[in-house]
C-alpha cells in the first residue's frame, strides 16, 4: 500500500495597517499615488535622517494582538535586519526580532463543521519596502519607494494547519478580525494582506516535521490552496523517489501552476540583526492596554448577536452579513435609511451577492452608496418600479452607484399602472393568442403565465404584473 | 586586554565580505582581519564582568515612549527624491534586474 502523508503548513501573514502615515515618517500612505511622490529622507533611508515611531501602528498592532488572544509584551523595542535589495534603500528593514509586540495567542477556525484552534508564535511590527516592477523594454527592475516604510504587522502562526481549506480558513478569520478593528482593509489583491506558506510533509502517524519550504507570492486564496496543492505534490514525489527536500524559498508561479526555487541572495540568509539604535523602546502598561480594550469595536460574535436581537432577519442572513465587516456596515448604513432591514438582507444576499461572484468580487470591493440601494427599496415598495424593473435598475447601482430615482425617471421605467393603457395592450394580446387563451379556459392554469409574459413584453416590463395577472384573469372569465 | 585570543579564518573573512557587498584586496583582507580579532577580544574582556541578574539594555539613553501622532506632514518629494537616483527612468529609480 502507498505510504499516506499528511501536510503540515504554518502561515507567516503581512497586512499593512490602516494609518494615515508611514511608520516612521509623516508620508502619506494612500495607495495609487504617483511613483516616488509619499517619500522623504527617512523612508529612503538618507544618512542622518532619524526615525520616529507612529502610536497609531502600535495602538492597532496592540487591538490586534488582543483580539487574537496574544499576550503583549510590555516592553518592546526595534531591531535591525541587514540585507541588501534594491526594494529596501536604506540596507536594513526596521523590524522586530528578539521583543515581538505580542506573542503566544490563537484564532479559532471551523472547516466542515470541525472547531480548531490555530496557534499564534509572535507579531511583530516592521516597515514595508519600496515596489519593483520589471522594465521589459530594457530588461532593468525600476524602484517605487512610496511603500517603503509603510507599516506592517507580521502575524506567525504555528505549523497547525494540515490543509488547504484550514489555511483559508485561517486567513478568513484574521482578515475578519482585522477589518472588524478598522487595523487594515486586507485586500490580497493591492497586497495590504500577503500570506508566506511553510510546508512539509510526513508520513501520516509520525511527529517529527519533515524539511520545509517556504512559498512567496500568493496574491489570492484560489492561488494559495493550488500553490499548498502544487508543493506537496512536489515534495511527496521527492520523497517517493528516494530524494530529500531543500530548505528553500520558492515562488509560485499561478499562471503555470508551479513554484520555483528564488535564488538566495548571495546564499547568505544571515540577516545580522541587531537593536536598533534610532528607535527607543516601547514601554506599555496596563493601563494602555485597558484603554484600547475598551474602544475594541464590536467584533462579530457581538455583533452577530445584536443581529438576531435587532433585525427581523434570518439566523442564516445574519452569519452571512456579519462574515465581513463592509458587508455588514452597508447592510446597517442601508438599513438605518429606510427601515427595511428583511428588504436591505434579500437585496444583499440575492442580487448584490449573485453579481459580487459574477464579477469574482469580495464585499470590500462594492462601491455603491447605501443611500441608492435604500431609494431603490422605497421605490420598489412604493410600486413605482415593478420587481424585474428593480433588478435591472439594481446593475446600474452595482456598477455605477447611480441615484435610482433619476435613472428612473430618464428611462422612463415607472410602472404602468394606468388601467386604460393595461387594458388594450392585454386585450391587444389575448386577440393575438387564442390558443393560449382558450386553453386557459379549458382549465390549463399554466397558459395564464405565457399571456402576462407576453403583456409585460408588450409593456417594455414596465407594467404592473398584479394588475395584469388580475386583469386576464377577469377577461378570460368573462 | 587579552592576549589576541580571538582568529578570524580566510573563509569568515570571505563570508563577512558577501554579506557587507564588499570586495577586499588581500592585503586590505588581512588588515580587516585584524581588526575584527582586537574587536572579538574586546568583547571577550566585557565577558569577563559577572552580568548575571543585569537587565540587557536596549537603548543607552532611559527614554521610552517617543511617538508622532498619524498626521500627513510630508507633500509630494517626487523631484528631491529622484535627485539621488543614479539612473532613472519616469518617475522610477532604474536598477539592474532584479527577480521577486
Ligand atoms: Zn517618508
Amino acid at each position: 500500500m502507498a505510504k499516506q502523508y499528511e501536510t503540515v503548513i504554518g502561515l507567516e501573514v503581512h497586512v499593512e495597517l490602516a494609518t494615515r502615515t508611514k511608520i516612521f515618517c509623516g508620508c502619506s500612505t494612500a495607495f495609487g499615488a504617483a511613483p516616488n511622490t509619499h517619500t522623504c529622507p527617512v523612508c529612503t533611508g538618507m544618512p542622518g535622517s532619524l526615525p520616529v515611531l507612529n502610536k497609531q501602528v502600535v495602538e492597532y498592532a496592540m487591538a490586534i494582538g488582543l483580539a487574537t488572544n496574544c499576550t503583549i509584551t510590555r516592553v518592546c523595542k526595534f531591531d535591525r535586519k541587514n540585507y541588501f535589495y534594491p526594494d529596501n534603500p536604506q540596507n536594513y528593514q526596521i523590524s522586530q526580532l528578539y521583543l515581538p509586540i505580542a506573542r503566544d495567542g490563537y484564532v479559532e477556525i471551523e472547516t466542515g463543521g470541525t472547531k480548531k484552534k490555530v496557534r499564534i508564535h509572535e507579531m511583530h511590527m516592521e516597515e514595508d519596502a519600496g515596489k519593483l516592477v520589471h522594465d521589459e523594454w530594457d530588461d532593468t527592475s525600476l524602484v517605487d519607494y512610496n511603500r517603503s516604510g509603510v507599516p506592517l504587522v507580521e502575524i506567525v502562526s504555528e505549523p497547525d494547519m494540515r490543509s488547504p481549506e484550514e489555511v483559508i480558513a485561517y486567513l478568513e478569520k484574521l482578515r475578519q478580525i482585522i477589518q472588524y478593528l478598522g487595523a487594515s482593509d486586507c485586500k490580497l489583491q493591492e497586497g495590504s494582506m500577503r500570506a508566506d506558506v511553510n510546508l512539509s510533509v510526513r508520513e501520516t502517524g509520525s511527529d517529527v516535521f519533515g524539511t520545509r519550504t517556504e512559498m512567496k507570492n500568493l496574491n489570492s486564496f484560489k492561488a494559495i490552496a493550488r500553490a499548498i496543492e502544487g508543493e506537496r505534490e512536489r515534495q511527496i514525489e521527492l520523497l517517493e523517489t528516494g530524494k530529500t527536500v531543500v530548505q528553500e524559498t520558492r515562488r509560485w508561479d499561478d499562471n503555470k501552476e508551479n513554484s520555483y526555487a528564488m535564488r538566495s541572495k548571495e546564499d547568505a540568509q544571515d540577516y545580522r540583526y541587531f537593536p536598533e539604535p534610532d528607535l527607543v523602546p516601547i514601554v506599555i502598561s496596563d493601563e494602555w492596554i485597558a484603554e484600547i480594550r475598551s474602544r475594541q469595536p464590536e467584533l462579530r460574535g457581538e455583533k452577530l448577536e445584536r443581529y438576531k436581537k435587532e433585525f427581523d432577519i434570518p439566523e442564516y442572513d445574519a452569519e452571512i452579513l456579519t462574515e465581513s465587516k463592509s458587508m455588514a456596515d452597508l447592510f446597517e448604513a442601508t438599513a438605518a435609511i429606510c427601515k427595511k432591514p428583511k428588504k436591505v438582507s434579500n437585496w444583499l444576499m440575492v442580487e448584490t451577492m449573485r453579481l459580487m461572484k459574477e464579477h469574482g468580487m469580495e464585499p470590500e470591493d462594492l462601491t455603491f452608496s447605501p443611500e441608492n440601494l435604500a431609494k431603490l427599496i422605497e421605490l420598489t415598495e412604493a410600486g413605482i418600479i415593478n420587481s424585474s424593473v428593480a433588478k435591472e435598475v439594481f446593475e446600474k447601482i452595482f456598477s455605477e452607484d447611480l441615484d435610482p430615482e433619476n435613472y428612473v425617471e430618464e428611462h422612463g421605467l415607472k410602472t404602468v399602472s394606468d388601467e386604460g393603457a393595461l387594458k388594450a395592450a392585454v386585450e391587444k394580446v389575448v386577440a393575438d393568442n387564442p390558443q393560449a387563451a382558450a386553453d386557459y379556459r379549458g382549465g390549463k392554469e399554466k397558459a395564464l403565465g405565457a399571456l402576462v409574459g407576453q403583456t409585460m413584453k408588450a409593456m417594455k416590463g414596465k407594467a404592473n404584473p398584479g394588475m395584469v395577472n388580475q386583469m386576464l384573469r377577469e377577461m378570460l372569465s368573462e | 586586554m587579552g592576549n589576541m585570543a580571538n582568529k578570524i579564518s580566510d573563509e569568515t573573512m570571505e563570508y563577512v565580505g558577501i554579506l557587507a557587498k564588499l570586495e577586499l584586496s588581500a592585503q586590505e583582507k588581512e588588515a580587516a582581519k585584524s581588526d575584527m580579532e582586537k574587536m572579538l577580544d574586546y568583547i571577550d574582556t566585557l565577558n569577563e564582568l559577572d552580568t548575571s541578574g543585569v537587565e540587557p539594555m536596549s537603548h543607552v539613553f532611559p527614554v521610552h515612549n517617543v511617538f508622532r501622532e498619524d498626521v500627513v506632514t510630508n507633500g509630494d518629494n517626487q523631484e528631491q527624491t529622484l535627485a539621488n537616483a543614479p539612473l532613472r527612468k519616469e518617475a522610477r529609480f532604474e536598477v539592474p534586474k532584479t527577480i521577486g
